[in-house]
């Protein structure tokens, strides 16, 4: 079976994010970059995949030269080959739909059976890549995954997160999925694996070699465009209920939020 | 040329979802502020268009429905081919959807469809110049984007329980236009199966306007009954710190944080948990937050607007106590 994982680098959770001088993005210096969380669960299905139907894994992503670091990282957990798409032009592209086209792309030039993605990247938090990509190939899309049984080698029955609850889904391959916690638990790479991957197949591609016009799917193709950006409000100091008992703190507290916050 | 704003309104079972009353209550503003009139779509199973009149009361000025055996259930395809059907009959200016599991299926589809990009889960609206303007966190919260959509139509998904409901006008009145539904083989690909809904019956994290949450203080699953207990007296629903689920205390839907689910209740109650900083970020725009903790140094208290440095074992039950003297006045 051939199955793609695809995968982007963002901040470490711990990054405390710091403005630019222009407020018009962040500061990027001093950043740790990791593989996306949801994307982990994404590369370690395609394993799992594999591991039961065989084949082959593909990582794909764009990133300047510094994504490399997590594409190794996949390919360390197991991944046999990428394809990394990195061009000036990317840099600095606040389009969903841009990078969509770049991927499907990439896509329409290698075989695949079965898509996973993160359901989201949690830098931009936009949920939208995975969706755009499934539209762009004209293939069904699965999002919000968060169980996923294969009834046959062709034949995906998956859990779908919704609100208090979930969709039960069957759908027949190709077709696209975006992972989410609670799908399976990602594995570490292992040091042969790290070994490894430094000798597997890395493919790095511009959008020349792609055939994309960088006018129309880079930075001065953005079908949106940030305006600005800032930091939330700061909290101001709250109030330590002060008692002498836990019983009195706890009358205080559930005045407090009846007279005051107003809120029960 | 593109005019008004269209409403992807949003049902389960044939109700309609609190998150679409947001929604139009928004679209109906920015139709306001452009001189034009809102739309709304709705798609649904048999009999979901007996909901459609009264979506005129909600300030749409014509409901577009589409009834159709296939679409009882939301199937992103057949969705998809729908509202887009939609969208060029009407050529409307904005798009606007609730970013539930549904809309984040569903927009950027539609968009990639399209042809034009979309703004997730904003939690505001302006207009500029006449073009949409979403100011949306990024990073879980970490960081507010003021976002411009560049192409029309303008899509965009808005974050449940944060904008504000408008007072429904019960005289007005919308036109309904029936949709034929044409869904081709391909849009069935996809089968519902089944939609297993929990059985707690409380509101989802994301929705729920007040909820008390639990971390590695909770010591166990079995502690987290008085929090459900305090939860159901209060209306609302129980959250958990990553560290709670990942020890199996707690399922991982109740996950709250930069990699759990992000949420804006009214009161946030955070018994036991420190305050890592993904899990700011994802509760950190709760309107109120109350942090019961007994390390005096836990970051949570920084961010709290009550905090209570106790034994949470010896706090909760008694504020169980109070709240349900305070229900009963």
């Amino acid at each position: 079976m051939e199955i793609v994982a695809l995968m982007k680098q963002v901040p470490d959770t711990e990054t405390q994010i710091k403005v630019n001088a222009q407020g018009t993005w962040i500061v990027e210096d001093d950043i740790k970059w990791i593989m996306n969380p949801y994307c982990e669960f994404g590369v370690e299905e395609a394993l799992r995949t594999k591991e039961k139907h065989g084949g082959t894994v593909t990582i794909v992503s764009i990133g300047p030269a510094r994504a490399v670091e997590a594409i190794r990282t996949a390919l360390a957990m197991g991944a046999d080959k990428a394809v990394h798409v990195d061009d000036a032009a990317l840099v600095g592209t606040t389009d969903s739909l841009g990078k969509a086209r770049v991927l499907a792309k990439v896509l329409e030039s290698i075989p695949f059976d079965v898509i996973f993605a993160g359901k989201q990247a949690i830098d931009d938090d936009m949920a939208q890549t995975g969706a755009a990509v499934a539209e762009l190939l004209g293939i069904p899309q699965l999002t919000f995954v968060n169980g996923l049984e294969w009834l046959d080698a062709r034949t995906v029955k998956v859990n779908r997160q919704v609100e208090g609850g979930s969709q039960i889904i069957q759908c027949s391959l190709p077709a696209l999925i975006t992972c989410q916690k609670g799908l399976n638990e990602p594995r570490y790479a292992s040091l042969p694996g790290i070994m490894k991957a430094k000798k597997k197949p890395l493919d790095t591609k511009n959008l020349a070699a792609l055939g994309l016009d960088p006018a129309q799917v880079g930075k001065a193709g953005d079908t949106t465009e940030i305006l600005k950006v800032e930091l939330p409000p700061a909290r101001k100091a709250g109030k330590i209920v002060e008692g002498e008992t836990p019983e009195e703190k706890a009358s205080k507290l559930a005045a407090l939020l009846r007279e005051e916050a107003k809120v029960i | 040329m593109a005019q008004g704003v269209l409403v992807v309104v949003e049902q389960r079972n044939g109700a309609i979802r609190k998150v679409s009353w947001e929604v139009l209550s928004e679209g109906k503003r920015l139709a306001d502020q452009l001189g034009q009139e809102m739309a709304a779509v709705l798609v649904g199973g048999d009999g979901i268009s007996s909901h459609a009149e009264a979506l005129g009361q909600w300030g749409a000025k014509k409901v577009f429905v589409a009834e159709h055996s296939e679409l009882g259930q939301y199937r992103t395809n057949p969705y998809t081919r729908v509202v887009v059907d939609v969208a060029k009959m009407m050529e409307p200016r904005i798009i606007l959807m609730g970013a539930s599991s549904t809309g984040k299926d569903l927009a950027p589809r539609v968009a990639a469809r399209l042809g034009v990009g979309m703004l997730s889960d904003c939690v505001a609206f302006e207009l500029q110049d006449g073009t949409l303007v979403g100011r949306r966190p990024m990073y879980a919260g970490k960081l507010y984007a003021y976002v411009a959509c560049k192409a029309i139509p303008q899509i965009a998904t808005a974050r449940p329980n944060v904008l504000s409901k408008m007072e429904p006008d019960p005289s007005a009145k919308a036109e309904v236009v029936k949709v034929s539904v044409q869904l081709e083989d391909s849009d069935l690909i996809a089968k519902v199966l089944e939609l297993k809904e929990e059985a707690s019956g409380r509101p989802d994290l994301t929705e729920a306007e007040i909820i008390v949450s639990g971390g590695r203080g909770m010591k166990g699953p079995e502690n987290y009954a008085m929090l459900e207990t305090l939860a159901d007296l209060l209306g609302g629903t129980v959250g958990a710190s990553r560290a709670a689920v990942d020890a199996g205390w707690r399922p991982q839907s109740d996950q709250v944080g930069q990699t759990g689910k992000v949420v804006t209740p009214n009161l946030y109650i955070a018994c036991g948990i420190s305050g890592s900083i993904q899990h700011l970020a994802g509760m950190g725009t709760s309107k109120v937050i109350v942090a019961i903790n007994k390390d005096p140094d836990a970051p949570i208290f920084q961010k709290a607007d009550y905090g209570v440095v106790d034994d949470l074992f010896k706090v909760v039950p008694p504020l169980i106590e109070e709240v349900k003297k305070l229900k009963a006045e």
